[in-house]
C-alpha cells in the first residue's frame, strides 16, 4: 500500500514531503517515547506520534519510515517541516486521535511492527 | 561510490541540551556510510546505536565527541565527553532505568531504552565511566566479508 492511498483513506493533510507520497508502507507503530520507537522501528513503517520537535525528522530518516502521521490535529512548526521536506520525512496531519488512526489503518490491513 | 570502502574518520561535536539540532551528527554519519556503500541493514544498526549514543550526549553529559571510524572491515562509533560519569554502569545498561530530566522527558526522551538500544545493534560495546571525569563508549560493528 502506498502513502498516497493511505491519504485518501483517512483524508490526511499532507504537511510535508508531497513529493514522496508514492512510498510504500509495510508496518505500523504508535508510541511517543522516542528510544521505544528507535528500538522497534521498521523501515517503511507509519508511525503515529503526538510528538512534534524536531528530533522526529531525524527518527524517522534514521529508520527510514514511510510516513509519521500526528494526530489530533496538533500543529507542527513550520522549522520542522522545512527540515522534514528538506531530509524527505513526509508528515501528513489528522483530526482523529491515535487511536482511531491506529484501528483505521488496522482495517486497512497495515500490520504492527515486529516486537521483539 | 563503486569499488569497495576505504578508510575515513569523523569527528561530530555535540552539544549539551541542544535538543534542536540533536540528531544531526547521527544523521551526517548514515549518509557518509550510505554513500561508502555499507550493507543498508549495518547502515540502519550503526545510525540508530550512533542516535542513542549522541541523545545521551546531549539529555546527560556536558556536552561530547561523537566519531566515526571506517576501515574495511569495520566501523566504530566513539561517544567521548568531560562529564558527569555514570556511577553505576550495570545500573544504566538496563531497560527503563533513566535519570533524564523532565525537560527532556517531555520530549518523549528518557525511556532508559538507549544504552540497551546501543548494545542491541552493535557486535561489540565497551563503556568506561568515571564520575567527575566522563564516559567514553566505544561501539564496534563487523564488516562481514561478502
Ligand atoms: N554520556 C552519559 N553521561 C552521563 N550519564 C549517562 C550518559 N549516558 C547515559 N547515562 C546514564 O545512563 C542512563 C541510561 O541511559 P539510556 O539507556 O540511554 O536511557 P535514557 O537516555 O533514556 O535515560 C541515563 O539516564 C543516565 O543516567
Ligand atoms: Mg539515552
Amino acid at each position: 500500500m502506498k502513502v498516497s492511498q493511505i491519504i485518501e483513506a483517512l483524508s490526511l493533510k499532507v504537511l510535508a514531503g508531497e513529493s514522496f507520497l508514492d512510498r510504500e508502507v509495510c508496518s505500523g507503530y504508535c508510541c511517543d517515547l522516542l528510544s521505544r520507537v528507535m528500538a522497534r522501528g521498521e523501515k517503511g513503517m507509519v508511525w503515529i506520534t503526538v510528538q512534534t520537535h524536531m528530533n522526529i525528522v531525524a527518527v524517522a530518516t534514521l529508520i527510514e519510515m514511510a510516513c509519521i502521521i500526528i494526530p489530533e490535529g496538533i500543529e507542527v512548526e513550520r522549522k520542522v517541516l522545512d527540515k522534514a521536506e528538506e531530509e524527505g520525512v513526509i508528515i501528513l496531519s489528522s483530526d482523529l486521535t491515535a487511536f482511531e488512526l491506529a484501528g483505521k489503518l488496522y482495517q486497512m490491513g497495515i500490520v504492527p511492527v515486529k516486537v521483539r | 561510490m563503486t569499488g569497495g570502502y576505504y578508510s575515513i574518520e569523523q569527528v561530530f561535536h555535540v552539544k549539551a541540551g541542544d535538543f534542536a539540532s540533536a540528531g544531526e551528527a547521527s544523521s551526517q554519519i548514515k549518509k557518509i556510510l550510505k554513500q561508502l556503500g555499507i550493507d543498508s541493514t549495518l547502515v540502519r544498526r550503526v545510525s540508530i546505536a550512533a542516535y542513542e549514543a549522541e541523545m545521551n550526549l546531549v539529555i546527560h553529559s556536558v556536552g561530547g565527541e561523537l566519531k566515526l571510524k571506517v576501515t574495511p572491515q569495520s566501523i566504530v562509533v566513539t561517544a567521548e565527553d568531560k562529564g558527569p560519569g555514570i556511577p553505576d554502569i550495570d545500573l544504566a545498561m538496563q531497560e527503563g532505568y533513566s535519570t533524564a530530566p523532565e525537560i527532556a522527558r517531555e520530549l518523549g526522551f528518557g525511556a532508559g531504552m538507549g544504552l540497551p538500544n546501543i548494545k542491541r545493534c552493535a557486535d561489540r560495546l565497551n563503556i568506561q565511566s568515571k564520575v567527575g571525569e566522563g564516559t567514553l563508549l566505544e561501539i564496534y560493528f563487523d564488516i562481514k566479508a561478502r
